[in-house]
């Protein structure tokens, strides 16, 4: 284990993976109660703000405005807002916010750490369901074989070959009033297992014939004894390595879903993908709000690349072959 | 049966499968709209009626159009002595449902009563325009790279290999909002959204066609090169494999020139690939749409996107079902082409049957 620890902090890919993963999973567990919040902005709908320290030039788009800062202190020209009579009113307020403001006038910073708490948490959640139904279903069809794995294992292709995308579609769409972002990972583990379920089968299968498995039986360890003790054992760098995966496919799935306007739906149930849409609906790429879509889009990338990067190292090390 | 035949018994057995697969994918397609709530409900709860009368008239009409309820030989709803409408067993739905689809009648849009299989066949060429050659494109170019980059190793293998997992890493519409925002907005190089320029209608006449390219180019680079990515760290892991057997061995110690053993290594690293392919198909799928989503490119993304924002359930359901059908066909194809392909496969094609 150890020395297993020692080869892995040699390999910068991993160093560099473990970095960004733990600064991300920091900045989403502590991030949105150490936060504080900006107030509203007061020109909320008609006007996002830019980021702080940016001059931006929107008057070429829909939206007439230019939001200036100097200092700490924002001032806003020319924007739409008008007052009753149908005025233009040009105001200026002191809140400053890092990241600008969404199209309702919230801090984007605020957001965007709630956001990246949540689609953990749906990553997560996600992948540890997946792992689960997948390691029991993948280490009951490769050590049983014969009638039970072809069973298995026709569920398993069965769903492999239906589009999880359409499954999530459509069970999404039948809970159109609220869906949870508990509801969204459920869904999501329950869809993602057959890909688990796939590799640790093959794994098991292979394991089957040796001979300490073999020694437990005649010693008259039962069947469940011996998945949990003498193959599950062998796996678990194994499933370890597929968890991340999971984890990973599971904040996809979820900024996927999301797209669509199926995500997560109602109080607090901000995530990345409903950042995203949000941003995406209100045109902010149009109309060149770059800062509406930017910060999600880079977060979202940057977990899935330490995961990525971390499942990687760990198969370089795990499987030496792959090792130079 | 067929035992003098295996490559005939293997599609045979394939296609058996696979007919399964998509009434079981049918019977998904039509029970989980419903799981959480009535989608008739939900729709009538959108609309506004005069009279009390009108309003369960129109609500038998969409329980009708569903197959909820029981209909005689005329075509009119059966009633018990209340005058209510008798509702039909879960599996007499299920049968009407899935003989309406084999007749190719998907129901009719809750928008503009027009018939679902309209809107489709309207949105579909588009959807292929883009996908197919994409991901054909898309699996070729990665896998090139990732033979390359096992074969290379070295300074290749460094900056192709981590660049790929950060590609692969991205969604694919995030990167295509990436894009449209610098190529489309910042820069204004190519339009950013739509499948062709607006006042043109659709024919083949060359104005058109240029246009379409034109469309075409920024969802296809942003579908394009995330795939190949993808498909590039894959073909690396399979080639470095392959390096390590005996028969390349064999090759290199025999001389053989490196573009040889290259093309050797390739062809039997290529087949999981192909395997993979054949699995992710579903995957890459439902990411590309949203891609045609953010591009609001006229296919089938764009048009469930529409659908689901106004809880059209008929068209979400009759798209949902003709992409599971496309990826049904596309893993079939594949699975056919290993076969036919791959001498490990068709070898333990006949020794099963011996």
């Amino acid at each position: 284990m150890l020395k297993l620890l020692k080869n892995l902090i040699k390999e910068p890919m991993f160093v560099i993976g473990i970095f960004l993963f733990l600064t991300t999973v920091l900045a989403g567990l502590l991030g949105p109660s150490f936060y504080i919040a900006q107030p509203r902005s007061e020109f909320g709908y008609e006007a996002p703000l830019a980021p702080r320290g940016i001059e931006v030039d929107l008057s070429k788009n829909t939206l007439i405005h230019w939001v200036v800062h100097r200092g700490d202190t924002l001032y806003a020209k020319e924007t739409i807002k008008r007052d009753s009579l149908g005025n233009m009113l040009n105001s200026t307020t002191p809140a400053t916010y890092w990241i600008g403001t969404d199209n309702l006038g919230q801090d984007y910073m605020a957001l965007l750490l709630r956001g990246l708490q949540n689609s953990l948490y749906v990553g997560f959640l996600a992948g540890i369901i997946a792992t689960t139904i997948g390691t029991l279903v993948g280490l009951f069809a490769g050590f049983k074989g014969g009638i039970i794995d072809d069973i298995l294992n026709m569920f398993t292709n069965l769903f492999i070959v239906i589009p999880s995308f359409v499954v999530l579609v459509l069970v999404s769409t039948s809970f159109p009033q609220g869906r949870s972002l508990t509801l969204i990972a459920i869904l999501i583990g329950f869809t993602t297992w057959p890909w688990t379920a796939r590799s640790v089968r093959a794994q098991a299968a292979s394991l089957r014939g040796r001979d300490h498995i073999s020694l437990a039986r005649i010693n008259g360890a039962s069947n469940l004894q011996i998945i949990f003790k003498h193959i599950l054992p062998y796996l678990a760098s194994y499933v370890f390595m597929v968890f991340i995966m999971q984890v990973a496919s599971g904040i996809l799935s979820e900024s996927a879903i999301s797209m669509i306007g199926l995500g997560p739906l109602g109080e607090g149930a901000t995530s990345l993908g409903v950042i995203l849409n949000t941003a995406k609906n209100q045109s902010a790429i149009t109309d060149g709000l770059w800062w509406g879509i930017f910060p999600a889009a880079i977060v979202i990338t940057v977990i899935v690349f330490a995961l990525y990067l971390l499942n990687n190292s760990m198969e370089g090390v795990f499987n030496p072959r792959l090792r130079k | 049966m067929l035992k003098k035949y295996p490559t005939v018994r293997y599609v045979l057995l394939r296609s058996i499968w696979y007919f399964l697969t998509f009434l079981v994918a049918l019977a998904l397609n039509f029970f989980l709209p419903r799981l959480g709530s009535d989608p008739v409900e939900i729709m009538m709860a959108q609309g506004s009626y005069s009279s009390p009368e009108i309003r369960k008239q129109t609500e038998e009409n969409l329980r009708k159009e569903f197959g909820l309820v029981v209909v005689d030989k005329e075509g009119n709803i059966v009633r018990d002595e209340n005058g209510n409408a008798v509702k039909a067993s879960k599996a007499s739905q299920l049968v009407n449902y899935i003989s309406q689809v084999f007749r190719g009648n998907l129901g009719t849009s809750f928008e503009n009563q027009k018939p679902v299989a309209e809107i489709i066949m309207e949105a579909l060429p588009w959807t292929i325009a883009l996908q197919l050659p994409t991901i054909l494109f898309g699996w070729i170019f990665g896998n090139v790279l990732g033979a390359l980059a096992a074969y290379r190793r070295g300074v290749f293998d460094k900056v192709i290999f981590p660049l790929a997992l950060l590609m692969s890493s991205i969604p694919f519409f995030v990167f295509g909002m990436v894009l449209v925002y610098f190529f489309g907005v910042v820069w204004d190089f190519f339009p950013a959204i739509g499948g062709y320029a607006s006042g043109i209608t659709p024919d083949f006449s060359w104005e058109f066609l240029k246009s379409a390219g034109y469309h075409y180019i920024l969802p296809f680079l942003s579908i394009f090169l995330i795939l190949a990515g993808g498909q590039a760290i894959g073909m690396r892991s399979m080639g470095i494999y392959e390096l390590g057997t005996d028969y390349i061995k064999y090759a290199k110690w025999l001389g053989l020139k490196e573009t040889r053993v290259l093309t050797y290594l390739f062809r039997n690293a290529m087949l999981p690939q192909l395997t993979g392919l054949a699995l992710s198909i579903g995957q890459m799928v439902g990411g590309a749409l949203i891609t045609e989503m953010i591009f609001s490119y006229p296919g089938l993304g764009l048009t469930m996107l529409k659908a689901v924002q106004t809880n059209n359930y008929p068209v979400i359901q009759g798209v949902t079902l003709l992409i599971t059908t496309c990826v049904l066909l596309a893993n079939f194809t594949v699975d056919i082409l290993i076969a036919l392909l791959d001498p490990r496969v068709k070898a333990s094609l006949t020794m099963d049957t011996k």
